[in-house]
């Protein structure tokens, strides 16, 4: 389900549909009739016009409520809570900075990991998988996606962590700890657990995501296009190098930013392995804290008020970060269909 | 040293590989999860596990309280949100095309349907618990509809669109009104996708854990009152894969491996119902 359909519309049936039954029926069919018939419409377009404003209403609703949830925090830290870093709920100080560096590193690892890899899915979905296997093979990457998040969760502490803790993180801090300007983020012991572990579950999870706008944007490309390449002598790497991600850019883009849309906003899969310590760190190993573990681990046991409305402005924060992002990927995604619809 | 052909051609074969191994590294990982919820899950799966309570630590019991729970919130979060996402998405592909309100509600829509799931558990802790001061059965469903009612507008905007207007104009000129040519012939035309849908959306609120945590809890008791906290599948694996004691780790992975296997299996059934249809129009 993307947004390529979308835009691929016929408005004029229904403005068509009403003018011809008024004409042919004002002879056999009483005007009593036609008036409730007249109204049976009004009302059902009413009711249907209510219900998507309600799904309208339901964003503001979200908005506003978090924002008065987090009122007493807001008054009480206002600018400060960005940066603050302490977070202490025995003397009601609390600052976002640790979770929201969190939620963004994990996030960063997550594509950059994911992005690489969803490319090459879609491109072997559309260019070099035989035909009768692309269907199962673009099942399988669904299915991933459709893997509750507390399992990764569960797997990613039970067993990935601890087979990263004895074979791979060992490795990369020493071999990677010692460069020049990248160093500190591999430095620290192997715990298992922590930013890294966490950015490599999610982006496992986002793959999916990704991989599959980008398939389904590859394939809007007009094969006219992509014929009169190979006809010029073109390898397959080089139509999709030079002519298949041209075409598709703002829609790839808009892929990535729904991918990072998703990593930003997912909480179990990282409440499992984030390790859920309030503590700032630039190493990459250690644990730490994002909104959304904070929110899933703390909020049901915070008392005081400032408590919980700072959590309740974390809320805030991560709905407000994900509502630009995922924004930005729709206008791309949009901007491409509008494109595909002229061109075609 | 190579010729420009054998350069493009090594390019080439080097980047298509890479593909490949891309293909087969997201494969890698979908095998290991799926073999870890079978070695780990496949013990726990009896029939102790689906007609027992959730235990106290250190002692045996089953999961029939969690399964209920989960089973009641589904269904009705899905009652909720069905029609409201059915009724929406007629609005948006049969009336407003391009009014402002069918665009707003559409584009807002889309962000709901990638919107952080905790945030919808806040929402709901803030207008609906936080002033009856309890947690409920209700307050889950209701944080689980609000993730329905998108996946649901979705697929029946897109659905609907699917319909050929000849459909539509043939039961105008027949006399129907325009309220009748929806429900009685493009709704019904386009059922199968919508209930596509439907399965995806249940898919999805099944394994939803992080709304869950502040509107329903849980509950260790057999409970099917829903205005008392209400146990449910994820939240108690998520609990027991959190505590330290063995008997609940294997009821967590046993827990874990029927959810996970029913999600996909719903995922699989609605992808080739969606098939047949498709071969068949």
């Amino acid at each position: 389900m993307t947004d390529t359909q979308v835009m691929r519309g016929s408005p004029p049936a229904a403005a068509l549909a009403k003018k011809i039954p008024r004409q042919n029926m004002s002879k056999s069919i009483s005007d009593a009739t036609l008036k409730r018939q007249h109204l049976g419409d009004k009302l059902f377009r009413g009711t249907t016009r209510m219900f998507a404003f309600l799904v309208f209403a339901l964003l503001v609703a979200i908005i506003i409520s978090l924002i008065q949830g987090a009122w007493p925090a807001l008054k009480a830290f206002g600018f400060k809570f960005f940066y603050a870093a302490e977070w202490n709920p025995v003397t009601d100080e609390f600052g976002a900075l640790v979770p929201i560096f969190g939620t963004l590193a994990t996030s960063a690892i997550a594509l950059l990991i994911g992005v690489p890899v969803s490319f090459g899915i879609a491109l072997f979905l559309t260019e070099l998988s035989p035909k009768w296997l692309r269907r199962p093979l673009g099942i399988a990457v669904e299915l991933l996606a459709g893997i509750p998040s507390i399992i990764y969760g569960m797997w990613g502490l039970f067993v990935f962590a601890p087979v990263f803790q004895e074979h791979v993180q060992p490795w990369l801090i020493d071999h990677l700890s010692p460069l020049p300007m990248l160093g500190f983020l591999f430095e620290g012991a192997p715990m298992g657990i922590g930013i890294l572990t966490a950015g490599i579950i999610l982006a496992i999870m986002v793959i999916p995501f990704i991989a599959s706008v980008m398939r389904d944007v590859f394939e809007i490309v007009p094969p006219l296009l992509k014929e009169s390449a190979y006809g010029l002598g073109a390898t397959t790497w080089e139509v999709v190098r030079h002519v298949v991600l041209p075409y598709t850019k703002i829609g790839v883009v808009g892929g990535i930013m729904l991918g990072l849309g998703r990593a930003l906003g997912e909480t179990m899969a990282i409440t499992f392995v984030i390790g859920n310590a309030h503590q700032f760190s630039t190493s990459l190993m250690m644990p730490g804290n994002s909104i959304s573990s904070a929110l899933a681990n703390e909020f049901n046991e915070a008392t005081s008020e400032l408590h919980i409305a700072s959590l309740i402005e974390l809320g805030l924060i991560l709905f407000i970060i994900t509502f630009i992002v995922l924004s930005l990927s729709k206008l791309l995604l949009m901007q491409l269909a509008k494109r595909e619809g002229k061109q075609t | 040293m190579f010729s420009l052909y054998a350069r493009r051609r090594l390019i080439n074969a080097l980047n298509l590989t890479v593909s490949m191994l891309a293909m087969a590294f997201g494969l890698f990982w979908l095998a290991w999860i799926l073999w870890t919820l079978l070695r780990q899950g496949l013990a726990g799966i009896d029939l102790q596990m689906l007609t027992q309570m959730t235990p106290p630590p250190g002692s045996q019991g089953g999961l029939l309280n969690a399964i209920a729970g989960s089973f009641m919130m589904t269904s009705i979060a899905t009652l909720i949100g069905t029609p409201i996402g059915i009724l929406a998405g007629v609005y948006l592909a049969e009336f407003g095309q391009k009014s402002w309100l069918a665009s707003a509600t559409r584009f807002v829509n889309d962000i709901l349907l990638s919107a952080p799931s905790i945030v919808i558990g806040l929402f709901i802790y803030s207008v609906y618990v936080a002033h009856v001061h309890h947690f409920s059965g209700w307050a889950g469903s209701f944080a689980l509809s609000i993730i329905v009612i998108p996946v649901v507008v979705r697929t029946t905007e897109n659905m609907l669109k699917l319909v050929p207007n000849s459909l539509r104009e043939a039961a105008a000129a027949l006399g129907a009104p325009h309220w009748k040519v929806i429900t009685l012939v493009t709704l019904r035309a386009s059922r199968a996708g919508i209930i596509t849908g439907l399965l995806l959306a249940v898919a999805r609120i099944t394994g939803e854990t992080a709304p869950l945590l502040f509107t329903a809890l849980n509950n260790q008791f057999w409970s099917s009152n829903m205005n008392a906290p209400m146990a449910n599948l994820p939240v108690v694996i998520f609990q027991f894969a959190m505590s330290p004691y063995d008997d609940w780790h294997n009821l967590a992975w046993a827990g874990a491996l029927l959810i996970t296997f029913g999600v996909l299996a719903l995922n699989i059934i609605a992808r080739v119902m969606f098939r047949q249809k498709g071969t068949r129009g």
